[in-house]
């Protein structure tokens, strides 16, 4: 059995080529242009990978020309930036792959759903047999362990995930927290999902255009609140989300000082991704008031990923360990098997009695 | 023989605090299972100690510093035990556990265990008003500690400058309403506490009592500024810390001249 993985990914191919082998082929289709026992597709928008089990060697082109079986071009113009691993190599891949090691953000979770995803898609096609069915399920094991092991999916990368991050490490649970939006552009429109989703109810949207701001807090299941008002809201609210076009800051320690006082026990949350920025610096200095701009909250995504970073080694020991291992049972496996076949009595078929 | 009993639960919390500093130094923070249980079989042993040590006595064993820090440390653990997991305090074990580890070094290292010579009878008023009054000690080093993980998270909240640890510490709010909660409670028994002291019989240095009462005044104007909105957050947590640092002076002072007077 040879047990193989060929891939392009975001480390040997820009998105153009990446994009000419994406969505073309299915498992299936592989397995039967390629002569495959078992085949499993991987694509995401940073790969395109093919695991699979054969009796015989196939090359990359072959993988390659099925990849991209809808096109007319030569397959040999794009054989470079292709991948191969084979047997451990090939599993040691897997495993750094379900477990984010191998993402452009590293320890990010989303691979891990499409790796599922695509191992469901080729199940459910016939395409995977008891060997990808064995590594996958413990890809998925291992991608656990990792995350539950080391911090390597600690800390919050992208703006909207960054505001949640602090504001759960400030107010716990979200449910109770009252947001006000001020300004209604596209990232405040992000970020503020981003809280939806975890579990702010109420919300405020104000904008100088009350129609913007209607049309917001519709999408979001909030109120509108006149531009005017917006201020007095201050003395309520928990967090602040700022994104509007003013010139000037529009919140200042001097309005913001008095409010504070009938607030002495609740901490306020600001986050400034205006440019320039609507909140004066000096805010920050103020007792129970945590202000973030947008450099600040960038800062905060790069501390996330260096400490995500040095994670890694961590992250590689588990992995390596399982990969000994699996590669130990399946060879056990196999073994098993082929005094199976050398002694027809034994009848049943040791991987997929392990399986069972 | 007992002693041993209490240089096995220093171990324990030694375990505790190495693990800790081990993990931070890896800069990866697991959930804290192994400090729990390291301060779980240390307060097993405690325990053990203190009853060896009582059934010797034939009374509350704290009649000399030694048993009083050694009581104060199991007091600590036994809050933690049960304060710990109730609230679900990530790393509060790992704050926990070096406190402990002070407190019975401490006892173990320093020449205070003296004893006595004849056994002096109990006086059950006196012991429970010295043991209430020690067990609210535990739960106001608990709302220090709880001060403590506090001050730690505001500080990298409101500089920006985020550690490991951050993404590990409780929520600020939770934290603040577990102080509130611990003073409270810590309060509630110190109040009774001292209030069994004046049924003790013996007439109590003058000293002792005016510092007991000051204690008590600081505590319940710190819950009084809380419950009036009169204190930001950050400044409660920094007075529980005081509040503590206090709280240890007084029992030092207390235990210093309790020798000196030999109070049965």
């Amino acid at each position: 059995m040879n047990l193989f993985c060929i891939g392009l990914s975001h480390h040997t191919a820009n998105v153009a080529t990446r994009e000419q082998f994406a969505g073309n082929a299915t498992a299936e289709s592989i397995a039967r242009q390629a002569g495959c026992a078992e085949t499993l597709v991987l694509t995401t928008c940073n790969r395109v990978e093919v695991y699979a089990v054969s009796d015989k060697r196939i090359s990359t082109d072959e993988i390659a020309r099925c990849l991209m079986a809808q096109t007319n071009r030569n397959p040999h113009n794009y054989a470079p930036p292709f991948y191969r691993y084979e047997d451990n190599k090939c599993v040691q891949h897997l495993f750094r792959v379900a477990s984010g090691l191998d993402s452009m953000v590293v320890g990010e979770s989303e691979i891990f759903g499409q790796a599922k995803k695509a191992y469901e898609s080729a199940r459910t096609s016939g395409a995977v047999g008891p060997y990808l069915h064995r590594l996958f399920q413990r890809a998925f094991r291992v991608a656990k362990q990792v995350r539950t092991h080391t911090d390597i999916a600690r800390g919050a990368v992208s703006v909207g995930s960054v505001a949640v991050e602090l504001a759960q490490r400030i107010f716990g649970k979200l449910s109770e927290c009252k947001v006000l939006v001020l300004g209604a552009g596209e990232t405040s429109e992000r970020t503020t999902r981003a809280l939806v989703s975890r579990g702010v109810i109420d919300l405020r949207v104000s904008n100088r255009s009350l129609d913007r701001a209607r049309e917001l807090a519709h999408t979001v299941s909030g109120r509108a609140v006149p531009f005017d008002d917006w201020v007095a809201q201050c003395r309520e609210i928990d967090i602040l989300l700022t994104s509007t076009a003013s010139d000037m800051p529009l919140l200042t320690a001097q309005i913001l000082a008095p409010m504070l006082w009938e607030r002495v026990d609740r901490p306020l949350f600001i986050i400034d991704i205006a440019v320039p920025r609507n909140v004066d610096p000096s805010v920050n200095d103020l007792e129970g008031v945590y202000l973030y701009d947008i450099d600040s909250i960038r800062s905060v995504a790069e501390q996330s990923l260096a400490l995500r970073r040095q994670q890694v080694a961590a992250a590689e020991a588990i992995i390596a360990d399982h990969v000994t291992e699996f590669v130990d049972s399946i060879s056990r496996g196999l073994n098993r098997l082929s005094r199976a076949a050398e002694h027809p009595s034994l009848g049943e078929n040791p991987l997929r009695a392990s399986e069972l | 023989m007992d002693r041993y009993f209490l240089i096995a639960s220093t171990f324990c919390f030694l375990a505790a605090v190495v693990h800790t500093v081990i993990e931070l130094r890896a800069k990866v923070f697991r959930p804290m299972r192994f400090n729990f249980f390291a301060i779980a079989l240390g307060f097993i042993f405690q325990t053990a100690f203190l009853w060896i040590r009582g059934q010797e006595l034939g009374r509350c064993p704290i009649t000399n510093l030694f048993e009083v820090f050694a009581f104060l440390a199991w007091s600590v653990a036994l809050v933690y035990m049960l304060v710990g997991p109730a609230y679900r305090l990530s790393l509060m074990g790992a704050f926990t556990a070096p406190l402990v580890l002070l407190l019975q070094g401490f006892a173990l290292i320093a020449p205070i265990d003296t004893r006595r010579s004849t056994t002096i009878p109990a006086n059950s008023w006196l012991e429970f008003h010295a043991s209430m009054s020690l067990v609210a000690y535990g739960v106001f080093a608990l709302a220090c500690i709880a001060g403590v993980m506090y001050l730690l998270q505001e500080r990298q909240l409101k500089t920006h400058h985020l550690h490991s640890i951050f993404y590990h510490l409780p929520p600020l709010t939770n934290l603040f309403a577990v102080i509130t909660r611990l003073l409270w409670w810590g309060f509630a028994l110190y109040t009774v506490g001292i209030v069994s002291g004046f049924f003790t019989g013996h007439p109590l240095p003058r000293v002792q009592v005016v510092a007991a009462i000051a204690l008590w005044l600081l505590y319940a104007a710190i819950l009084q500024a809380r419950h009036l909105k009169w204190l930001a957050p950050k400044r409660v947590a920094a007075l529980c810390i005081i509040g503590f640092s206090a709280a240890l002076a007084l029992l030092w002072g207390i235990t210093f001249t309790a020798e000196l007077h030999r109070v049965p």
